[in-house]
């Protein structure tokens, strides 16, 4: 076999059985998968959750992940935070012509790694072949399904007074991304991770609602919640945790950190009768060891920011794109 | 406590705000006016408007690069690559939102397949033009502290010999429309919050105008506690009717100009007029390319001609820039003009005055 992807790979013959044989079932067989019907056949029963993401990123491979385990925990982490046990995963890639064997052989050693990590069984999947763009490129899309455990859901069941969690210090992923994109030494290591390990040991008990803080950062959940459930958010700047050095770098490059992506932080709304109990499991987990209070839900339909000198600003939905500043 | 965290330390703010209380007369309003995009963007995202008396107005001047970007120079850039589908534009990232008159920004031209990059500062250009064959137009914008960058860039295009890069130059000068300000009978402002960044490079000169009119000038560096101290200064001088140029960023401003960055920006440019969205034409407060270096002037190779129009129907991003009214006060803001949708220029750059209210609220009353 060649080391680098042609587009063969793609027409299912021989170089698909091969790549099928010794990467797919090599890393990720099992009884459901090795099957290799058209269509797999699985048991689930009781209310399904359902949900599917499509991952790319470049670079691919960064401090704290890659691609791989990012397609994995982001299709999960949005199953656990609508209330449910991720179970089945399907994995797609989309390849170019000229990637390298190697390196999508990494990608599919990271998915096993983290998909062991999560309990999830990869059982159905399939890989095409792309003329080459501007550089080699992969797409990887999963879709999950999974055992709903409690139906999170539900803007209504938010109450003015319930209190905010970040489950984790913020902006981590993004800033990490982006010094490695910009070529710029650094060891900040990207948040990436798999939040079923905080909701199985939190048990979903007092969560209200909860939602993983990906593209947009806190700024773009909040505001989304706020203007789901018609409710507002009021937080603290100085409740809010940041790595030293992402904050550091966010300053130099002029980024508002709460717009920030993260890959491993949820924002939950708890009843505040829950939050000591809450915050004592957090604490107790290596993910949560930085999870902090923030703010409580208010009446008023907007998200107001303390800051750290106790002046007052909004928080807005971000823009779509984080762009740099001029000077 | 590090040094950034001591810039914004409550308990110092806390005793400033007191300060400043104990200061403001009673019935005086103090207009003071930043004239920097940055202490724009600083002062919104701290919350200061919401702490201070109300007594002290803020007011944002022209000092957001993009704001005062006449609204024919942005045309021309879309005309630009309309007329040579193979170019490739580079441009800081507060560009690339900015709308045509057509309502169509640059990432929309790139989602149609031109070629648009965002760059972090003038070597991603020099990188790019060594390893690419396109042809590459840097739209340069910005005022004292970005222009060495550009003047940099050109020079060693001239150096490494790279002929497939040139230069849309839409930098300005800050003097001149400093005393523009001044002259202008309608404009109340007691004082000026002078950029800490801008010193750095242009030295406290640039500001002898100001007090020489009776208008007292702080320069002041970028966390709340500089702002507030600035502000502090600034509400003395006006009490006390003694006007001077207080430099209360001494660790990094010595007062002095800058002699590399301006032999830098004086080999490469010379004085030309130039149009403020706004504003109107300011005599010599742009800059050209020298003959020397006349080969990287995007104007000359493309035969760039530009619409004599300065800004859209409606808008009020001028009286904003001067300070006469308040973003809110617009009718377009926060209706027609929004954050997703900008209308003017002040919208669109994350240091307009008009994006910052908009984000970040005003003074919540």
């Amino acid at each position: 076999m060649s080391d680098i992807v042609n587009i063969a790979l793609g027409g299912g013959g021989k170089q698909f059985q091969k790549f099928l044989k010794d990467i797919i079932l090599n890393y990720l067989g099992n009884d459901i998968l090795n099957r290799l019907g058209d269509a797999s056949y699985i048991n689930l029963s009781g209310e399904i959750s359902y949900s599917t993401d499509s991952f790319i990123i470049d670079p691919e491979f960064f401090r704290g992940g890659d691609i791989g385990k990012l397609a994995v925990y982001g299709t999960c982490n949005d199953l656990v935070v609508s209330g449910a046990k991720p179970e089945y995963l399907s994995l797609s890639f989309i390849v170019s012509e000229g990637y390298r064997y190697d390196k999508l052989e990494r990608i599919v050693q990271s998915i096993k790694e983290a998909s062991i990590d999560v309990g999830v069984k990869i059982v159905a999947g399939d890989t095409k072949v792309i003329p080459r763009l501007e550089r080699e490129q992969i797409l990887i899309n999963t879709s999950g399904l999974g055992k709903v455990i409690k139906k999170l859901n539900d803007y209504n069941n938010i109450r003015v007074g319930d209190m905010v969690i970040f489950t984790s210090d913020i902006a981590r992923h993004g800033i990490s991304i982006l010094l490695e994109r910009e070529g710029v030494e650094h060891n900040i290591e990207s948040d990436c991770g798999n939040l079923w390990n905080i909701f199985s040991k939190l048990d979903y008990k007092y969560i209200k609602f909860a939602r993983d803080a990906t593209r947009g950062g806190v700024a773009a959940v909040l505001n989304e919640i706020s203007n789901m459930s018609g409710l507002g958010f009021e937080i603290d700047e100085k409740l809010i945790n940041i790595d030293e050095r992402v904050k550091y770098f966010c300053e130099f490059f002029g980024y508002d950190p709460l717009q920030i992506a993260n890959e491993g932080l949820a924002v939950i709304v708890v009843d505040s009768s829950g939050v000591d109990s809450i915050m004592g499991i957090l604490k107790s987990l290596n993910m949560g060891k930085n999870a902090s209070v923030v703010g409580t839900v208010i009446e008023d339909k907007k998200v107001m920011l303390n800051t750290y000198i106790g002046g007052r600003r909004y928080v807005e939905m971000p823009y779509g794109e984080i762009l740099p500043r001029i000077c | 406590m590090n040094w950034i965290e001591s810039f914004r330390d409550k308990e110092i703010v806390e005793n400033l705000l007191k300060k400043i209380e104990y200061h403001i007369l009673p019935d005086k309003e103090y207009k003071i006016m930043e004239i920097c995009g940055t202490h724009t963007v600083s002062i919104s995202r701290s919350g200061l408007r919401y702490i201070l008396p109300k007594s002290v107005r803020l007011i944002s001047g022209p000092g957001c690069p993009v704001c005062v970007t006449a609204q024919g120079e942005i045309d021309a850039v879309f005309e630009l690559l309309k007329n040579n589908k193979n170019l490739t534009i580079a441009v800081y990232g507060d560009l690339i939102r900015v709308p045509g008159s057509d309502g169509k920004s640059l990432l929309d031209y790139r989602g149609n397949g031109y070629k648009v990059k965002i760059i972090h500062s003038v070597l991603d250009i020099l990188k790019y033009a060594q390893h690419s064959n396109d042809e590459i137009v840097f739209v340069s914008i910005g005022f004292e502290t970005t222009t060495p960058q550009t003047a940099f860039l050109i020079l060693e295009a001239f150096k490494k010999d790279i002929n497939n890069l040139s230069i849309l130059v839409f930098n300005k000068t800050m003097p001149e429309v400093i005393d523009v300000l001044l002259s202008d009978e309608n404009l109340q402002i007691d004082g000026f919050l002078c950029p800490g960044h801008v010193s750095a490079v242009t030295g406290d000169e640039l500001y002898l105008p100001m007090v020489r009119r009776g208008k007292a000038a702080a320069i002041s560096g970028f966390e709340p506690v500089d702002v507030l101290y600035g502000i502090l200064s600034i509400i003395e001088q006006v009490n006390n009717k003694e006007f001077k140029i207080v430099n209360n960023y001494k660790r990094v401003v010595k007062g002095e100009k800058n002699k590399v960055a301006f032999e830098l920006i004086n080999n490469v440019f010379e004085p030309s007029d130039a149009i403020w969205r706004g504003i109107g034409l300011i005599k010599n407060s742009g800059l050209k390319i020298k003959k020397g270096y006349q080969q990287y002037d995007a104007i000359k190779r493309y035969g760039i001609k530009f619409p004599d129009y300065s800004e859209k129907k409606g808008c009020r991003c001028g009286d904003v820039l001067k300070g006469y009214i308040t973003p809110d006060e617009c009718e377009l803001f926060g209706v027609v003009c929004t954050a997703d949708n900008p209308y003017g220029p002040c919208m669109v750059s994350s240091e307009g005055t008009c994006a910052a209210y908009y984000q970040f609220g005003g003074r919540f009353e």
